[in-house]
């Protein structure tokens, strides 16, 4: 395997390379994959049949903590990455391991926030705006359940293999997909709550 | 006893029974043959496992075609149940299977794979690559969409066909109207196959972006490997559409969601748009190669660099962004507005501009050619009337006002097989003609295959042009049977007569391919056709890092000039050259994926979760895995090429020209 040192670590290898091109192709897959959800839930978020209605349901508070628990889990990665340029593996793998406890967090009260719904009488099964609802916010749940374990996984790696143009390939990817997330999550809070709540 | 009751049929034939025991004893028969022949670790080892490009062309070469018998097994069992009025070879229920199948298996697990097989077989030779961007994923992408097929093609033997449709509208498709199982296996086994579709779509389109040779600027790309680009990116962004769909009609179905019902504020139309959003770019899917394939048929076989290369990228370029622009005219008369209904009408028939551009730029490469007919080109030259006609009705069909006549009736079922059979099937066939030297070592029988071309055009127009008349007429399509008096009795016969004479060609074919394989020459050099591309600069049988030194390309011709101006396409020293290694995870990830998507099917949630969490531990493993794959060494390289009879830079060019 060539390694170019000109380059940051995560792109000295054509296969690298090769990775993060298709990563980002695989992104805009995402996109499509979200943008499809965004369109169901604005087509259905007034059909409530005879369940409640967006504005009864939601409540701004666990939603603001999810929100800052991202967001900053968003910041945080940003450091690991770039503890990771500088060569700090120590440093990279605390960053990494506060965005994903800042994950688990969000997932926490994402959860607890489903828990209220059900409670309320606002299931799955209750109308086309519930069933809308809670397959965007399960997808987007679904998808940093994934991230944790997959964040979990790379931690490992880099502990026990160091910082190689493999290791740090697969952190710099994991970024690229957990920064995506925290996008999709702002079009989650405008878009769905504070429309919903206003 | 409940339990074993969702397994059974809801409605059994003799046929079906019959069905049973050939697939019972076909399979005790293969794992009888490969036990006793001692084939199971050639198998694992050369084809289960294999990472090869190549390899995975040719199985999905090989899955197409089985296909292929499969959906014409449908056609011919619904041509003739229609053949005569009052027919009683099959009941509405059964006949509704039969439709919903041969629509589905014909598009999905048939066009698909084919044309999946030539992205695979094609685009890494064409562009000088040693294999595809991501080889393990590209063979996860086949096995996934084979378990998939093989899923839907369980269900008519274990709980039932779907039902409702190959495109499964809502609410016919929910659980009051299709009662059994079969709208499960739909959605599970195309949800299976898409994601195979969509990681090749990302496979493909990195591929072609970072993995050319040298010189090959975009504008210098073979017209095969354009159309396959751009084909992918069309599957990046269609294919989560149709994800997405389908995850809401599953949920409909299996946890009582309200999507798509007629109550608790569900809506069936959102199916219908999300569906055709995805269905009408397919449609592109699946043309765009093909018109690539006729690109590389018929320059090669004029003799002439193909008539306005640069107006053919731009055509493909904008067909692809108006396929997402038209999706409503699939359902005009459903009640949406005049103005939605014209918008969309004019979107469609602007769709007929850049590819009659397409159709006038074929024309000219033929012109002042001095044109071969080959069996490829014949299919290539067949191709153009057929589909113009095709095209035109569609144009009439694209008109709104006048769609509430053709709406659902034959009329339209004639215009989409006659888009479809000459432009993808044939471009296919002659696809597998052109190319089956490349990577089988023997031509195809010229005279049986002309053969083929002039059974299956008789039968295809046969088969077709009866069904615009009594489309005309107000033959509905998907009705399974119609009185006398309605005067539809001869020309359905007529299309009962071209359908067995296309079942016919379809036999030829196979024919030829054992014919063939029996007494074709062996000694056919790496370029039989005379071709342009650089494809056919590689060794026959291809070495299995295809290239030895990978080529230097000054020309979308690259091959050609090689040949005709004496560019050097191969220069410098031959070096150790990198490979992937086997792996035995795609295939083993898939059938985990197969044993989930049977579970869901039958809301066996134990098997279910423990086969997610297999997939989550194969993804997880793989994770983990360290494996930088091996390199073959320049020695060994050298030592192949030699026994090709050439190792110097030149000799490959004087090769080349000698068998001019």
């Amino acid at each position: 395997m060539k390694i170019d040192h000109a380059q940051p670590l995560e792109y000295s290898t054509d296969q690298n390379q090769l990775n993060i091109l298709g990563f980002w192709i695989f992104l805009g897959a995402e996109i499509m994959l979200f943008a499809t959800l965004f369109t169901a839930y604005f087509t259905l978020s007034h059909r409530t049949g005879s369940g409640p209605t967006p504005a009864e349901i939601f409540e701004i508070t666990p939603v603001l903590i999810e929100t800052f628990a991202l967001l900053t889990s968003s910041f945080t990665i940003g450091l690991g990455i770039h503890a990771m340029r500088l060569g700090r593996k120590n440093a990279m793998v605390t960053f990494f391991g506060i965005t994903l406890l800042l994950g688990l967090c969000f997932l926490g009260v994402e959860i607890f926030e489903f828990m209220t719904y059900y409670h309320e009488g606002a299931t799955y099964q209750t109308s086309a705006f519930t069933a809308a609802l809670m397959t965007t916010l399960g997808t987007h749940g679904a998808h940093v359940t994934l991230g944790l374990f997959w964040g979990t996984f790379i931690i490992i790696q880099v502990i026990k293999r160091g910082l190689t143009p493999q290791t740090a390939n697969k952190a710099f990817i994991f970024s690229l997909y957990w920064h995506f997330l925290d996008v999709v999550w702002i079009f989650i809070f405008s878009f769905i709550y504070l429309k919903g709540m206003m | 006893m409940e339990f074993f009751q969702r397994f059974a049929i809801p409605h059994p034939s003799p046929a079906i029974y019959a069905s049973m025991v050939a697939i019972a004893l076909v399979s005790i028969g293969i794992v009888v043959g490969l036990t006793y022949f001692k084939k199971w670790g050639y198998l694992w080892r050369e084809w289960l496992t294999t990472v090869d490009h190549k390899k995975i062309g040719i199985m999905y070469l090989l899955s197409a075609l089985l296909m292929l018998f499969r959906g014409g097994a449908d056609a011919i069992m619904m041509r003739a149940q229609l053949a005569t009025p009052d027919a009683k070879l099959l009941d509405a229920q059964h006949y509704n299977e039969i439709f919903t199948t041969h629509g589905v298996v014909m598009i999905l697990f048939m066009a698909m794979p084919f044309i999946f097989a030539f992205f695979n077989l094609i685009v890494p030779l064409q562009i000088g690559a040693r294999d595809v961007a991501f080889p393990r994923l590209n063979a996860l992408s086949f096995w996934l969409f084979f378990v998939g097929a093989m899923l839907f093609n369980i269900s008519f033997v274990i709980g039932g066909s779907p039902d409702a449709g190959w495109t499964s509208y809502f609410p016919l498709a929910g659980n009051d109207f299709s009662t059994s199982v079969g709208t499960n296996y739909y959605m599970l086994a195309i949800q299976i196959s898409g994601i195979g579709s969509l990681m090749t779509g990302i496979n493909f389109c990195t591929t072609i972006i970072k993995m050319r040779a040298p010189g090959m600027t975009l504008m210098k790309m073979p017209m095969f490997t354009w159309s396959a680009f751009i084909a992918n990116i069309i599957v990046v962004f269609a294919f989560p559409v149709l994800t997405v769909a389908l995850i809401m009609g599953t949920a409909d179905r299996l946890f009582g969601a309200n999507f798509f019902t007629t109550s608790n504020g569900g809506m069936d139309m959102l199916w219908a748009n999300f569906f055709w959003v995805w269905g009408h770019p397919e449609v592109y899917i699946l043309i765009l190669p093909a018109f690539g394939l006729y690109s590389e048929i018929i320059s090669t076989f004029s003799g002439r660099n193909l008539f306005g290369y640069r107006a053919m990228v731009w055509s493909m370029i904008l067909i692809s962004l108006l396929s997402f622009l038209v999706w409503t005219h699939h359902f005009f008369t459903m009640g949406q507005g005049a103005l939605t209904n014209s918008i969309f009408s004019i979107t469609t028939m602007a769709i007929a501009v850049p590819t009659g551009v397409k159709i006038f730029n074929w024309l000219f490469t033929m012109w002042k050619g001095k044109i071969r007919f080959t069996t490829p080109m014949l299919y290539s030259i067949g191709f153009i009337p057929l589909f113009t006609i095709g095209g035109a009705t569609g144009v009439m069909l694209g008109m709104s006002a006048a769609d509430y006549q053709y709406h659902n009736t034959m009329f339209l079922v004639a215009h989409f097989h006659n888009t479809i059979i000459p432009g993808v099937v044939f471009a296919m066939l002659a696809g597998l003609t052109y190319y089956w030297p490349k990577f089988f070592g023997f031509m195809l029988n010229e005279k049986i295959g002309k053969l083929t071309f002039w059974l299956l055009t008789i039968g295809f127009v046969l088969a077709f042009f009866p069904m615009y008349l009594s489309g005309l007429d107000g033959q509905a399509r998907r009705m399974y049977t119609y009185s006398e008096a309605t005067g539809f009795g001869p020309l359905n016969m007529l299309s009962f007569v071209g359908a067995a004479l296309m079942a016919l060609a379809f036999l030829a074919i196979v024919y030829n391919i054992y014919y063939s394989y029996k007494n074709s020459p062996r000694n056919i050099g790496s370029d039989p056709w005379d071709a342009r591309s650089l494809e056919w600069a590689t060794h026959t049988p291809i070495p299995e890092y295809n290239f030895a030194r990978l080529p230097q390309v000054s020309s979308s011709q690259a091959f050609w000039d090689a040949k005709k101006k004496g560019h050097e396409l191969f220069k410098g020293e031959i070096k150790d050259i990198h490979m992937p290694n086997n792996s035995g995870v795609p295939f083993v990830m898939s059938c985990i994926f197969f044993v989930a998507g049977f579970s869901f099917v039958f809301a066996l949630w134990v098997p279910a979760v423990i086969a997610l969490i297999g997939v989550f531990v194969c993804m997880a493993l793989r994770s983990f895995e360290q494996d930088h794959g091996y390199h073959i060494h320049a020695k060994e390289v050298k030592e192949t090429e030699a026994k090709y009879g050439k190792v110097l830079n030149n000799e490959d060019r004087s090769r080349a020209t000698s068998r001019v």
